[in-house]
């Protein structure tokens, strides 16, 4: 650390880009219905709160059946695109694979309403399968970038290795490329998770009469007076992102030991 | 069949059918969608049939009713405030990891700044809320320290509030990509222009921002088109003055019913960013080449002639010829020159 300027400034910077996730639990543990300053006291009442409301535990459940689909669908089809970016030369690659990759970049209100007005125009209700859909689409990006990773990293004269020694290409697969890439998998999966638990626009725009949590949550920042609780609750969803996420960070530097491979970055 | 099944076997077929079902999910679930708002776009609306015929009715009206126009200039104008920021925030800490912190360290720092952004994106942008409000922390820490005499009310309900809250939240996105293209500047060329006698300021802009550019163009397209599109922010701090295009685009579609115009306006949106980002990267070709053929100030100097031209233009257009024909022909200058520029001005030094 020897420039000190850029050192303060970046340490500042990152203090800045915790600011408002500092101050989630302090509201949330404060005994006053304003979010505001100054504090009045401790309470856990808010968070007593979150268990007597029954809305709350039916848009709780919506996500999570909602992440858990997204994260097995995403995780499978970035399978197929990781593998194939890193394993095949085939016509258009760049092409096909930066389409898939666009919902990175496109706004989600552009996903979201293009799939809102088919589904309205082919007469179906949206609901929460609907919801998985464009969930699945908008985390896709995310595991392919995680799992191209991962088998980008591996040997390929393992998988040769294997299928010269009379293994069928789907037991290769099985025996040797899936445990090699499993970190990376379940990384994948705990991030698509998370993106889900936590996306709003799609969510928003087609949950129907089934709201998911951010939904819900959307719902309550208009009342003041149920303001407290949803600190309580930002509170706790915050800390589950922050966990899953070190368990994800884990997996993958797990992974890249395993290849053998120095760490080069964070996701994406 | 004999040839099918030969090139299916080949490694480009197989690699076809590898990567067909991620390539079907997204033509069915985002190609046909973004195929049926453009189809929309053309159609028109009365009470609860969609009436099918070609028309253009809506392009008309979106491109003339000044409160559209103005929403989508607030949109490109904060969009484009928020990306300066983001990118000129960003590049000295991502210049910090990648040069002043140990190699062991760098996925730490990188992790730290990743957390944020994974976080619930509504909570955050309602504690931005919190903490620019009239009594909230900001405030009350600069009257503190006796900087100002009452609270700053120009920071929440309007479009700076919406600019620091989306700058805030899209900050991990400008990091990365100018991360990863300062981790890939050979060290070694560095060292060369320093013992060439340049000095550290001279080898900073003439070796490492050239070489660092691609990363910092990736983190300008990554955070302009979605800021664009925002729509939360804008509702919770942004007020009645920073209500932006995305608010538009919901109002239309729930609560006045015109799926038609909320199309329009979708694709409008995306096709003047993409527009703009387009003829913004061929203006900025040009403006570098002109700098390095005929000096700084010359450079300078066009630019400023230009966006003046331009403003001028845009303000006095619609009085003269009329709002649809002034855009029109803008449309129609701006590509042509985008054109001329990409075919005739070579890539600069910067990679652009």
């Amino acid at each position: 650390m020897k420039a000190r300027p850029l050192s303060i400034f970046a340490i500042l910077y990152l203090f800045v880009l915790y600011a408002p996730i500092l101050l989630l639990p302090i509201f949330a543990f404060n005994d006053g219905t304003v979010i505001a300053f100054p504090l009045q006291g401790f309470t856990t009442e808010w968070f007593g709160l979150l268990l007597e409301t029954p809305a709350l535990h039916e848009a709780t459940r919506n996500s999570l059946v909602i992440a858990v689909s997204v994260a097995v669908l995403a995780t499978c089809l970035g399978l197929f695109a990781a593998r194939a970016a890193t394993r095949y030369r085939f016509p258009a690659k760049g092409g096909i694979l930066g389409f898939i990759m666009l919902p990175l970049v496109l706004p989600e209100v552009i996903v979201a309403i293009s799939l809102l007005v088919v589904l309205m125009q082919l007469g179906l209700d949206s609901g929460l399968w609907s919801i998985v859909l464009g969930h699945t689409l908008l985390c896709m990006p995310f595991s392919i970038a995680i799992l191209q990773g991962s088998f980008s990293n591996m040997d390929q004269s393992l998988e040769e290795a294997a299928i010269d020694l009379g293994e069928t290409p789907w037991s290769t697969f099985r025996l040797v490329t899936l445990p090699l890439v499993s970190p990376g998998i379940i990384a994948s999966l705990l991030i698509c998770f998370t993106i889900s638990l936590d996306e709003f626009i799609i969510a928003f725009f087609l949950s129907g009469n089934a709201p998911t949590l951010p939904v819900y949550l959307w719902g309550q920042l208009r009342f003041p007076a149920r303001l407290p609780m949803i600190m309580a609750l930002g509170t706790i969803l915050v800390v589950l992102s922050v966990v899953l996420l070190v368990i994800a960070e884990t997996f993958r530097r797990r992974g890249l030991r395993r290849a053998g491979v120095k760490d080069a970055g964070g996701f994406l | 069949m004999n040839g099918l099944t030969r090139a299916l076997r080949s490694e480009g077929g197989k690699g076809l059918i590898m990567v067909s079902p991620p390539l079907v999910y997204a033509l069915l679930l985002l190609a046909a969608p973004l195929a049926t708002i453009v189809l929309f776009s053309f159609w028109t609306q009365n009470f609860l049939t969609i009436d099918r015929t070609f028309t253009l009715a809506n392009y008309a009206e979106a491109l003339s009713d000044p409160l559209y126009r103005e929403l989508m200039l607030r949109s490109l104008r904060i969009s484009a405030l928020v990306t300066l920021v983001t990118v000129v925030l960003a590049f000295p800490v991502a210049y910090f990891i990648s040069f002043h912190v140990a190699p062991e360290k760098k996925s730490l720092w990188l992790f730290l700044i990743t957390i944020p952004f994974w976080t619930s994106y509504l909570i955050r942008v309602f504690l931005w809320r919190v903490i620019l409000a009239y009594d909230g922390p900001v405030n009350g820490s600069l009257i503190g320290l006796g900087l100002i005499d009452e609270p700053l009310s120009f920071i929440l309900y309007n479009a700076n509030a919406v600019v620091i809250t989306l700058a805030h939240a899209f900050a991990p996105f400008a990091i990365l990509p100018i991360f990863v293209s300062l981790e890939k500047i050979d060290r070694s060329l560095l060292e060369a222009a320093r013992d060439l006698g340049e000095s550290k300021t001279m080898t900073f802009l003439r070796v490492t921002l050239p070489l660092a550019m691609p990363g910092v163009l990736a983190a300008i397209l990554i955070v302009s088109i979605p800021t664009v599109g925002d729509y939360v922010t804008p509702r919770l701090v942004g007020g009645s003055g920073g209500t932006m295009i995305a608010n538009m685009i919901y109002a239309q579609i729930f609560d006045l019913n015109d799926r038609p115009m909320g199309a329009t306006l979708a694709v409008l949106a995306m096709a003047i960013v993409a527009l703009t980002l387009i003829w913004g990267i061929a203006r900025l070709r040009f403006w570098l080449w002109l700098a390095e053929a005929r000096g700084l100030w010359v450079a300078v100097g066009a630019a400023l002639a230009e966006i003046v031209a331009l403003r001028l233009f845009f303000l006095n257009g619609p009085a003269i010829l009329g709002a649809p024909a002034t855009v029109l022909s803008l449309l129609a200058l701006a590509t042509l020159g985008s054109v001329l520029i990409f075919w005739r001005v070579p890539k600069g030094r910067a990679g652009i």
